[in-house]
Order: C-alpha cells, then structure tokens, then sequence
C-alpha cells in the first residue's frame, strides 16, 4: 500500500520543475537586492538577519547544475530528509514515554 | 507565505515561536500517548507530501507567485495535532536545507502553517461535512473548504504579522527595520492571490487527495476521524 504513495511522491519531484513556470518571488519573500530595486533601500533589520543563515541548497537550488535539475534535487533529498527527520522525531518522542 | 529572515524583528520571533511552544508539546504529548506505531510513517509521509506540494508554485498575475500547502489535507487524514508535527518538520527542513522560511522566523512560520492552517481547516471541514457518509459528495466538498479557509487563514495571519513591523519597529529616521509595509499593504497583498488562486488549489489538492486516499486506502484514515 505504502509503496503506491511513494510512486505518487517520486512522479510529484519529478514533476516540480512546473512549480518554476511561476516567475517571480512570492509575496514578502523578496530578498535584500530586490528591496533594495522595489523600495530604494534595504530594512536595517533584513540586511542584518539575510545572511547570517548559509542553507546548503538556497532557494532549491544545486550548485552546477541546471535551474530544474537542482529544483529535482531538491525535491528528492528534501523529501528524503523530511521522512527522515519526521520519523527520528516520532521515534524519540516515543521513547521519551 | 513562508516568512524569511529578517522581515519580522528578534522579538516577534520569540513572541512567536513562545505561542508556538504549547501547541509543539500538545501535539507531541497527543502522539506519544495516541499514536500507533505501525502510523508513524504514514505521519512522515505526510510531511513528505506537505514539503512536495509547497514546491509548486503558482504564478499570480501581479508578479508574484503562491502556493498550496497540504496542512487540512493532513488534519483530515491524520488528525489535526499529527499534521501540527508533519507540517512543522516540512517547515524546519525546508528553513534549514533550502532557506525557504527563516531560521528565526520558524516558529512564526509553524504557527501559520502547521497550526492555524490545519486547524482552522479542519474545522471548517468537520462543520461542512457535518455526518455526512464517508467519501460523499458533500464530505469532499466540506475537504475542499477546509483547504480553501484554512490557507486563507494562514495567509491572514502571516500578513498580520509582516504588517505589524513598520508600526511597531523603525529607526530613528523612521524608516522601517524589518518589513516595511504596513497592514493595508500586506493584508491585500496577502490575501488577494491565496482568496483568488491559491485557495482553490488548495481545496482541489485537499478534496483529489481525500478522495485518493479513501478509495485506496482507507485505513490510513486515524481511528476517530470523521469519514473514515
């Protein structure tokens, strides 16, 4: 049973370079250059918080290789991670009884 | 509607993420004592699902793009306290591993998306099933207005939130230090693609998902939620 909700997950990955047909930022999700083009100048706040925080893969994206191929990657190991975490996080919560 | 670093202030971070931190050990208290082990990767799957959903992205005709979530989706399925933990672990991956959402502002991202959202969404569902049999016409629908309000709701919130900043923090030259629009900017902004767009995704993913799910397997249900 579990098996068809993975084939559904890995054809969703595969299929969420689509989600990069939608140009632009979303809303409030600008980022310290395009505040900077938008409003003239960048919140003190935002300047200082934007890039105390380095993720690995910033915005689903993959050092060398393409736009969609690293939206892929992402989405594959980002899912890999995500059952991973959830599952540690249930595990231990459990043990903690 | 993942709020990045920087654009609410330190303290409404911590403000945030302290309203957050009884709802986080609520849920995990539900399910240590509630869940069965054999659904605990039904559970992670669903955090999977909430992460692959919210990369697709759809365009907005201002230029801007949204997306649906999957939260009421898990609220229906797996009960609303474990969509609280699938959603914030979806949330915390994808702050850390993709900076999509702060790192501060996690906590106020996990309020609007892992519980006003699967709450208010499960809700709206429970009252617009009402006793509805299981898989009718009317329970998907009710699933589909869970979807649409509870987005909604969430967007509401997270724009409550970025509005408050320019009115509570600036610079002593009066400019804003974290994000610089106020409520009647961030309200409409907010709520005008999700009330149009998104919602309706939302509510499409959220009544095509249950319907799935129903029909191949059921017992993925929570023993206890309404239209099993």
């Amino acid at each position: 049973m579990l098996k068809r909700y993975w084939l559904i997950f890995l054809i969703m990955a595969l299929l969420t370079p689509l989600g990069l047909l939608a140009e632009g930022t979303a809303w409030g999700e600008w980022g310290p250059e395009d505040l900077a083009a938008m409003l003239g100048f960048v919140p003190k706040g935002i300047d200082q918080a934007s890039s105390w925080w380095q993720a690995l893969l910033p915005d689903y994206s993959v050092k060398g290789v393409g736009e969609k191929a690293g939206y892929v990657i992402s989405a594959l190991a980002g899912s890999a991670l995500v059952y991973l975490a959830a599952m540690a996080y249930m595990k231990a919560i459990a043990r903690s009884k | 509607m993942h709020i990045p670093e920087g654009y609410l202030s330190p303290s409404t971070c911590l403000t945030l993420t302290g309203a957050m931190l009884p709802v986080w050990y609520r849920a995990s208290a539900k399910a240590r004592a509630g869940i069965d082990a054999a659904r605990v990767p039904f559970l992670a799957m669903g955090a999977v699902f909430s992460f692959l959903i919210m990369m697709f992205n759809i365009p907005i005709p201002d230029g801007t793009t949204a997306h649906a979530a999957g939260g009421v989706l898990l609220a229906i399925v797996l009960g609303p306290w474990a969509a609280v933990i699938a959603v914030s672990v979806a949330l915390l991956i994808q702050a850390l591993l993709f900076g999509d959402g702060g790192v501060l502002s996690f906590g106020a991202n996990a309020l609007n998306l892992a519980f006003i959202m699967p709450f208010t969404g499960y809700y709206t569902y429970r009252l617009a099933a009402g006793h509805a049999p299981a898989g009718s016409a009317r329970r998907l629908f009710a699933a589909g207005l869970g979807g649409y309000v509870g987005l909604n709701v969430a967007a509401l919130a997270a724009a409550v939130q970025f509005g408050l900043q320019p009115l509570l923090f600036t610079a002593a030259d009066g400019t804003p230090l974290y994000c610089p629009y106020g409520l009647e900017v961030t309200i409409p902004a907010m709520l005008l693609p999700h009330l149009t767009l998104a919602g309706f995704a939302e509510a499409a993913v959220t009544a095509l998902a249950l319907k799935y799910v129903l029909k191949t397997s059921p017992e993925m249900l929570a023993a206890g939620q309404p239209g099993r």
